[in-house]
């Protein structure tokens, strides 16, 4: 199926320009809109670092499913209203998290302990009652495990519609609760002692990662719809340190994984939409964990070897300053590049001006330093940027003044 | 009945009970360093291992598939490090990103090979398979002395056997530092024990587990066992050592009463097929902990309130 031919490869196009039929732009638009929801409701769940209950939250919705289909095909009809099995989905998922609630407050067990063991006995009870209906054999069962892996191929029109809608409620809901979440996210404390009720705020953030998981559990399955709440939160979190921005960028990237996931699965309607839904997500992660400009690793990398030229180069020109010997090759050789010394060691012209230039504004952050009123800045900065960018003309001719006629720059040399 | 039983229950019986052990016995230190999803995440990279490990060899040799599994795990864990130091990400959320990527991972790898000609697919990975190990060769109980039957008994019995050996020896042999580093870490260290290693070795342990226990049972027992059991045992009392045997209790009770509810239960109440073992144990252990949780006598904490 992943034969690089040409025709693969202008399907793969169609997919991505959603021209694959009604049904599959309707399923991706959905997927998108589902990844939107799950990018921003799993940014609280990261901030308040209870991530993994999602995990226990998706898998407790497999009993409910079963129950549901037991119910409905036992009235007659074969049990495969999507709606209807949602609908068990999240009453046994609401009483997974009452579960996994009333063990952490009523035992001594640690919440990581809870979620575990929500989450097993819940699947496990859920794959019973999955071999109970394939015995009983009433109904059209044959969908069900469809709910595992997610699959979209052959989604029924009004299921497309279905989810669509309820992603766009969800997106709706996070955004009427963006603020009390985000400031019970990021300081609870501070949120409590502003008059709002953490409990509450935390019972709406699981409510809508359940909300989320119900969504999505045709889409991408209960097993992998927790990387959907995980990864885009993770990924935004190498691109700024604010939350409102983390808050946006994880929902493009919960949205551009979805709707990238949903097209591409389009095209393979054999295989299970989640991981494919999980790999794109996991792609956008791996950029972003390389390339973002705030944190990514290149330009972490970057600054440091920066940093690293500008204190060898200060430490260059200091010496030249005071005509000490340098031995260090790296800094000989950034010295010659920037033409302050000839191949022969001896300083240029504009190596002796650019020398005393340092010289003079190490002593001027001397003495800056010892000045009370310069405090914040001095503070915040490393001491190899030239004073004059970062104080008034007025106040460097104040350090000056107290400078004495001996700098202390060349004093060491003597 | 005898012969029946022996030869259809008697080694799928066995093999639960053997990896119900093994599970639980690490877990009981997983569960009390707060570290109990590691089990969830081991049993979820196992897949990409066992799928690469099978492409590599192009052979249902368990041994290729082992090996697999046990790179997956050892590349997990330095994924879930990369992701944690590089993005200073809390350990729950890296590990969040990584079980899932990988897993996810394997599914599609498992998709696109072909493996129709094996009995290898994500039902099997997910619910095992313990029905099947049935001992064909037996006739009987007097085929436990027979040679020939015995050669018959289903490969995966002596390796859970021994996998099972192996974490009962790990728990007696490292008792006292695993007990110390657990409790109190910092008093482990000026013991001058090396907590770091005593933990790696740890989650080692649990992965050699999780990969055995996951060919014989499929992941789910593995990750009820490595929770339910443990932290039953956790609410019947204060001392480690009465711990361990509650949770070695807890873990024979579940998968023995889990296989015959599974095997049998149906047919009392008038049904002709069995259902999942795999599931009805994993629902049996978390029956087990729903009632240790109403009314074990250490359930409560002692001392500060819950919210501290």
């Amino acid at each position: 199926m992943w034969i690089n031919s040409t025709s693969a490869r202008s399907m793969w196009i169609e997919a991505l320009t959603l021209q694959l039929g009604y049904n599959a732009t309707l399923v991706a638009i959905g997927a998108a809109l589902l990844g939107i929801a799950a990018g921003a409701t799993g940014t609280f769940l990261f901030l308040r670092k209870r991530a993994l209950v999602s995990d226990a939250i998706s898998h407790a919705t497999l009993p409910g499913v079963g129950i549901a289909f037991l119910i409905m095909a036992s009235l007659g009809g074969d049990g495969r209203h999507l709606a209807g099995l949602l609908l068990g989905a999240a009453v046994s998922s609401a009483l997974g998290v009452a579960f996994m609630l009333w063990l952490t407050r009523r035992t001594r067990l640690y919440e990581d302990a809870a979620i575990g063991a929500v989450l097993s006995v819940f699947f496990g009870f859920g794959v019973v009652l999955l071999t109970v209906i394939q015995t009983v054999s009433i109904g059209r069962p044959a969908g069900l495990s469809d709910f595992l892996l997610g699959m979209t191929a052959g989604m029924l029109y009004r299921d497309a519609v279905l989810i669509a809608t309820a992603g766009l409620l969800a997106i709706a809901a996070v955004w009427a609760l963006r603020r009390p979440m985000t400031l019970v996210a990021f300081d609870s404390g501070f949120a409590s002692a502003s008059g709002i009720r953490v409990r509450y705020v935390d019972l709406a953030i699981t409510g809508l990662v359940l909300a989320v998981t119900i969504i999505g559990l045709k889409i991408v399955g209960l097993i992998l719809i927790v990387a959907l709440l995980i990864i885009p939160p993770v990924a935004a979190r190498f691109w700024s340190d604010r939350v409102d921005h983390v808050l946006l960028i994880s929902s493009a990237i919960g949205g551009a994984a979805g709707y990238l996931g949903a097209a591409l699965s389009a095209v393979a309607p054999a295989l299970p939409t989640g991981p494919i839904i999980v790999l794109v997500a996991f792609a956008l992660f791996v950029i972003s964990l390389l390339f973002s400009p705030v944190r990514g690793v290149f330009s972490v990398w970057l600054r440091h070897r920066r940093q690293q030229r500008r204190i060898h180069l200060r430490q260059g020109l200091l010496a030249i300053a005071q005509d000490v010997p340098i031995y260090e090759h790296f800094t000989i050789a950034l010295l010659l590049r920037a033409g302050f010394v000839r191949g022969d060691g001896v300083p240029t012209e504009e190596g002796r001006r650019q020398a005393d230039q340092a010289c003079r504004d190490e002593d001027r952050w001397a003495v800056a330093r010892r000045m009370h009123a310069h405090e914040s800045v001095v503070s915040r900065f490393d001491g190899l940027r030239p004073l004059e960018s970062l104080l008034t003309v007025d106040e460097i001719a104040e350090i000056d003044r107290q400078l004495t006629e001996r700098t202390e720059c060349k004093e060491v040399a003597s | 009945m005898g012969g029946e039983f022996v030869m259809l229950s008697l080694t799928p019986i066995l093999i639960g009970v053997l990896a119900a052990v093994a599970c639980a016995l690490p877990g009981n230190f997983l569960v009390l360093r707060r570290q109990a999803l590691i089990g969830d995440a081991i049993s979820h990279v196992v897949l990409p291992g066992i799928v690469v490990g099978f492409l590599l060899s192009g052979t249902v040799n368990s041994w290729a598939m082992m090996a697999g599994a046990a790179g997956a795990a050892v590349v997990a864990v330095a994924l879930i490090e990369l992701i944690r130091r590089l993005g200073g990400i809390e350990p729950g959320a890296a590990m969040g990103v990584a079980f899932t990527s990988m897993f996810a991972f394997g599914v599609l790898l498992l998709e696109q090979s072909d493996t129709s000609s094996v009995h290898l697919d994500v039902q099997h990975a997910l619910y095992g398979n313990l029905e099947s190990l049935i001992w064909v060769e037996a006739r009987g109980w007097g085929s436990l002395l027979d040679p020939v039957a015995l050669a018959g008994l289903p490969p995966e019995l002596p390796r859970i056997a021994v996998v099972a050996i192996l974490m009962l020896a790990f728990t007696v042999i490292f008792w006292r530092p695993l007990k110390i580093s657990t409790f109190d870490e910092g008093f482990a260290r000026v013991l001058g024990m090396r907590t770091n290693l005593i933990g790696f070795g740890l989650v080692i342990m649990a992965a050699i587990a999780a990969v055995a226990a996951f060919d014989a049972v499929g992941s789910i027992i593995v990750i009820a066992m490595f929770i339910c059991p443990p932290a039953a045992a956790r609410l019947m009392t204060n001392r480690l050592e009465h711990q361990v045997l509650w949770s070695i209790a807890f873990a024979v009770f579940s998968a023995v009463v889990g296989y015959v509810l599974a095997g049998y239960g149906p047919l009392w109440l008038g049904a002709e097929d069995a259902v999942s073992a795999a599931g009805m144990i994993a629902t049996v252990s978390g029956l087990v902990l729903g009632i240790a949780a109403l009314y074990a006598p250490h359930r409560q904490r002692s001392g500060a309130p819950a919210d501290a």
